[in-house]
């Protein structure tokens, strides 16, 4: 690992002061993404500020919004009896993420801010548009198994691997961001980008801002949810696909419903359309079917992940059912 | 790369890339007192600051260690190369296969994925400070029991992880601790006899 200099913070305002002056500093949180990229040479910041002990972990109700600090652990949050009782779908997606080690030290905001990445990104020896613009893209026409289907560019397929993030985008979650001048709010879905013809860029935070806390509304969401993921082993892999869904159910009406998806795009998935046709009518398996087949409209293979054109609206069916049918 | 950097005349590289490509790294990661007083009379304030050594205060196996260390030192480097304590073993260094793992004021983290510097203040547990002298912790003498490894190789960490498993309440069931041990990879594929040790202590009941 190419040497840094460190520096360790116990306010936002400071760390954010530290982040301005120099332009190849980076925020340390948990580091599991951060220090493997730095290992592997992908990463190389000139500066590293530690802000594990600026004061931004708490999980708690204000009003009808839940409030998490951008420095929560993944564990903290997953475990919380609050995020358990008000968001359940939260709290199912970060247990489908990474190990018990990993998410100990490994933070919300963090979480977002893993690089949407694959094999190629990682190899300093292929081409990768994000890791170098301009140099192709090695997946299109390569090994492209486990890469995107939604929204690609000829310039990046990868996917954003983040379970907790396809949860919030679900959830309606607002993302709280600060710098020098002071705060503002963006959705939880504006947050991550499609690649377009800047895939270096995997997200709207700007070089001078700090992620300070997420507010997610507290929806009447907490018995019919579900947080499916399909994957290569039973645990501790990325998702081929996941979906996770929240539906309100009126006798077996659908009153109102949440869908998103992931390792399936640049960015976590939400599937509007299909929330649309759902909203009004009967939960049964012919609208989830016909659901599932408007999610995949703009879908396209790329070879090796042809699979996922299959396994995708399976995956949006049966998490679904699932859901429907939790008593 | 900023635009305060001053070109290197050998090259089309600037100056600090040129540093830190060239072949002075491997001589300041030998070397690192004469070298980096070297690098400090010949190179400029910001290159000199990446090789400072930050003071480090924290408790490994209840006793109490002060060095100076750089930044990019992980805590399992650390914990081997400046310790001693070989128990934590280096598997894929990347935070894939739970060899490193260690107890960082109780929680179980992978080391190699924590910089050492981050431990300010912190209490780290590893293999070695899991037993009472001669006598070994219940999950160690399970794991002889139960055949809980081949090799070996991965045992520390799966140790590590086992204790962390039951305290934390995540050994209700074979399925819940297969879900909470996937973060320990064992290639030999101990895992059924792994699963056996931790259900036993599990079921002994006694504060571990």
């Amino acid at each position: 690992m190419i040497n840094f200099q460190y520096l360790r913070t116990t306010s936002a305002k400071s760390a954010i002061a530290l982040l301005s002056k120099d332009k190849n500093a980076k925020f340390l949180a948990g580091g599991t993404n951060l220090i493997d990229l730095m290992k592997r040479g992908v990463s190389s910041p000139d500066k590293l500020i530690d802000i594990n002990h600026v004061p931004l972990k708490q999980i708690e109700q204000v009003g009808n919004k839940i409030h998490i600090g951008a420095l929560a652990s993944n564990t903290a949050v997953a475990e919380s009896a609050l995020i358990k009782e008000k968001l359940p779908l939260l709290a199912q997606a970060l247990e489908a993420g990474a190990s018990a080690q990993l998410r100990n030290v490994a933070t919300v905001g963090g979480n977002m801010m893993q690089r949407t990445r694959c094999g190629y990104f990682y190899d300093t020896e292929m081409p990768c548009n994000k890791r170098k613009p301009g140099s192709g893209c090695g997946a299109i026409g390569g090994f492209n198994r486990m890469h995107a289907i939604f929204g690609t560019s000829e310039n990046c397929i990868a996917v954003h691997p983040s379970d907790m993030c396809v949860a919030l985008v679900a959830l309606d979650a607002e993302v709280i961001l600060a710098n020098a001048k002071g705060e503002r709010r963006i959705l939880f879905k504006d947050f991550h980008r499609l690649p377009g013809d800047t895939p270096q860029l995997d997200n709207n935070l700007k070089n001078d801002e700090l992620i300070v806390r997420l507010e997610i509304p507290i929806h009447p969401f907490s018995k019919n949810i579900h947080y499916l993921k399909v994957r290569d082993r039973t645990s501790y892999a990325f998702a081929l696909v996941s979906a996770a869904v929240a539906i309100e159910l009126q006798g077996n009406q659908i009153k109102d419903v949440r869908l998103a998806l992931g390792g399936v795009a640049h960015k976590p998935w939400r599937l509007t359309s299909s929330e649309a046709f759902l909203k009004g009518k009967e939960a049964t398996l012919e609208n989830f079917q016909q659901a599932a087949q408007l999610a995949m409209a703009d879908a396209k293979g790329y070879g090796e992940n042809d699979f996922k054109l299959k396994l995708t609206p399976n995956t949006i069916i049966e998490a679904l059912n699932l859901a429907k049918s939790k008593a | 790369m900023e635009s305060s950097d001053k070109k290197n005349t050998s090259g089309g590289d600037t100056r600090r890339d040129f540093l830190k490509k060239s072949s002075l790294m491997t001589a300041i990661a030998l070397t690192p007192s004469v070298a980096v007083k070297a690098a400090e009379n010949q190179v400029d304030e910001s290159f000199a600051e990446l090789f400072e050594k930050i003071p480090l205060n924290l408790t490994v196996n209840n006793k109490a260690h002060s060095t100076k260390i750089e930044p990019r030192v992980t805590l399992l480097d650390y914990l081997r190369e400046e310790l001693h304590l070989t128990g934590t073993k280096k598997g894929c260094d990347h935070g894939q296969c739970g060899a490193c793992t260690v107890h960082i004021d109780g929680a179980r983290v992978n080391s190699c994925l924590s910089l050492a510097v981050m431990n300010e203040g912190k209490k780290i547990t590893t293999i070695e400070g899991l037993s009472s002298g001669d006598e070994l912790h219940p999950m160690q003498q399970a794991f002889i029991k139960h055949d809980g490894f081949q090799c070996g190789y991965c045992t520390p960490g799966q140790i590590m992880s086992a204790v962390a498993c039951i305290r934390e309440g995540h050994a209700n069931s074979r399925a819940e601790i297969s879900e909470f041990m996937s973060g320990n990879i064992c290639r030999c594929g101990a895992y059924p006899n792994i699963v056996d040790a931790i259900v036993e202590v599990k079921k002994g009941g006694a504060a571990i």
